[in-house]
């Protein structure tokens, strides 16, 4: 791979440090959006239901983006991505503690007994505890001395990723009572970000 | 049948209603008198006198039927609402109520009674007999209100367009306009909009038809002009914006039902016992409060209400 002024730029340590400060910065919006709206009496008649949605809404986005790191890095050759894939699935992990936090605390208020119920008869909550779990060994595996001391097996395990990918959009597919719009569209993103991926490796194959 | 003796006498005006709306009372149907005395109702000579045809919402009645909770601030009523026909979004009906038309607005009443027609609005509306009652709404979702309703009570009216002998069931149905109502340009539910009654559920006298709320005229969000309110029921049962009322000797078919028999039932009264398949039922959010309320059985109006499903099978029934 021919070395693109962009990889040049970002391989700067001052410029790496840099795009990485201003990433950071970028995705605590999404977490100081609701705090203003709070402030601002905007969260609307069930403001529960806003914080809730909208925090699940970001933990699968911002995991959409871990997501896109590999297949982006091979289409534009520019390796330097890889660098930010750490952090966003932290991101993703943190919103997803957000989530489930304001499930906990929020909407059942420790009422452990109705969340129990919820866990074991609710498909879609299910599905949301199942990923739920799923991603605690990945977010503990996230350190380099864990990278170095699993080797290839923290990258088996990390394929987690993808299922969890998957038993999300279920859960949020589960979840809608009619309108299944919004869930399809991050079916479809998820579709095509694991299809490169299996694309790759048919290629890589034959 | 008992009624509850209801301690409505206790509430204040200032306690249910902001100030600031009671000062912008409107007339309802400000179309004029004289045109809508030429109506295109066959004349019936039982029916009282309509006189200007429009509700004044200086004069409302008191109702016993009034609970003495807190009411919901108008904010939220208005803005937080299901009704598909303007967006699935419950911020939608609000933002797309212009796409409703509600004047002129007739009703369409047909089947096993002797009076069919095409009626006008103001034939619904009797004189002096318009209310405020205010009620508890349970949202099959979880979630539920206190609204002070506007209306008169239903089953006088039906009895006005005589229902036969055959007459089981009433059904009725929503507006049906897809060129302005944007939700109706997808088939995410069966459109138009259809709910049903048993006679006896919709001649109690907690059925009611509403055409205002908090003392004023019916917001399009909440289904102006025109609408029922069945406090026991899940809200979805509460159908909107009615343009017709049919006398059925079957069971009709009901929107919901027809999207997901499993989950919704032809009488969705309010049960904390029989869950929703993907969620419990058990408790609700009460809007504006924080801890999750105990879910009462017919929304609390199991005194009133649950002689009519004696004997039934409320399991199999939900
Ligand atoms: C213990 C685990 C989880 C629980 C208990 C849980 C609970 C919930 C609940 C109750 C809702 C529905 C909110 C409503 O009806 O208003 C919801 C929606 C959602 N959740 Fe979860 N969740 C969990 C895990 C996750 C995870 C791991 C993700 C993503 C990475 C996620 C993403 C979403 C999304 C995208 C929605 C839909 C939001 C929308 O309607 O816009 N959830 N979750």
């Amino acid at each position: 791979m021919s070395t693109s002024s962009a990889e040049v730029f970002v391989s700067t340590p001052f410029a790496g440090k840099f795009v990485k400060s201003a990433l950071f910065t970028l995705l605590l919006i999404p977490l100081a959006i609701p705090i203003y709206w709070f402030y601002t009496n905007a969260l609307g008649a069930n403001p529960i239901e806003t914080i809730n949605r909208w925090t699940g809404d970001w933990a699968l986005r911002v995991l959409l983006l871990t997501l896109a790191v590999s297949p982006l890095r091979r289409l534009t050759g520019w390796n330097n991505f890889i660098q930010y894939r750490r952090m966003l699935g932290l991101f993703a992990f943190f919103y997803v503690c957000m989530h489930i936090s304001s499930y906990i605390i929020l909407d059942q208020f420790f009422d452990f007994g109705a969340i129990f119920d919820d866990v074991i008869k609710r498909p879609f909550i299910t599905a949301g505890f199942t990923s739920f779990l799923m991603l605690i060994p990945l977010a503990v595996t996230s350190t380099k001395k864990m990278v170095e001391r699993l080797q290839h097996r923290w990258i088996i395990l990390h394929r987690l990723i993808y299922i969890i990918g998957m038993v999300v959009v279920l859960h949020f597919w589960w979840m809608v009572k009619i309108d299944t719009r919004e869930p399809a569209i991050y079916a479809g993103i998820l579709a095509v970000l694991l299809g490169y991926r299996l694309f790759y490796y048919i290629k890589r194959k034959i | 049948m008992l009624l509850k003796v209801s301690k409505s006498s206790d509430v204040k005006e200032s306690q249910v209603t902001d100030e600031s709306l009671y000062r912008d009372r409107r007339r309802f149907l400000q179309a004029s008198a004289s045109l809508t005395a030429m109506s295109l109702a066959p004349s019936l000579s039982m029916w009282p006198a309509i006189g200007s045809a429009s509700i004044d919402f200086n004069k409302i009645g008191k109702s016993d039927f009034s609970i003495d909770e807190e009411t919901t601030p108008y904010d939220a009523v208005t803005s937080y609402n299901n009704f598909y026909e303007l967006g699935l979004d419950k911020g939608d009906p609000k933002r797309n109520a212009q796409h409703l038309k509600v004047k002129p607005w007739s009703v369409k009443v047909e089947g096993e009674c002797e009076k069919p027609g095409e009626y006008n609005l103001e034939d619904f509306i009797s004189p002096g007999k318009v209310e405020e009652r205010i009620y508890r709404l349970r949202c099959v979702e979880a979630w539920s209100m206190v609204i002070p309703w506007v209306g008169v009570e239903l089953g006088p009216i039906l009895k006005r367009f005589q229902p036969t002998s055959k007459a089981k069931f009433v059904q009725f149905k929503t507006i049906l306009d897809p060129d302005n109502l944007p939700g109706q340009k997808r088939p995410v539910l069966e459109w138009p909009y259809r709910e049903g009654l048993r006679i006896d559920e919709a001649m109690h006298p907690l059925a009611l038809l509403a055409v205002g709320l908090y003392g004023k005229e019916m917001p399009n969000q909440n289904g102006a002009p025109l609408r029922l309110v069945m406090p026991w029921k899940y809200g979805f049962k509460s159908i909107k914006s009615i343009v017709s009322i049919e006398f059925t000797e079957e069971q009709p078919a009901t929107s919901w039902n027809i999207t997901g028999p499993r989950e919704y039932g032809f009488y969705s009264n309010v049960n904390p016992e029989v869950d929703h398949p993907r969620w419990s039922q058990k408790r609700e959010r009460r809007i504006g409060e924080f801890l999750k309320r105990e879910t009462l059985p017919f929304n609390g109006y199991a005194d009133e209400v649950a002689s009519m499903y004696a004997g039934m099978d409320l399991k199999k029934n939900f």
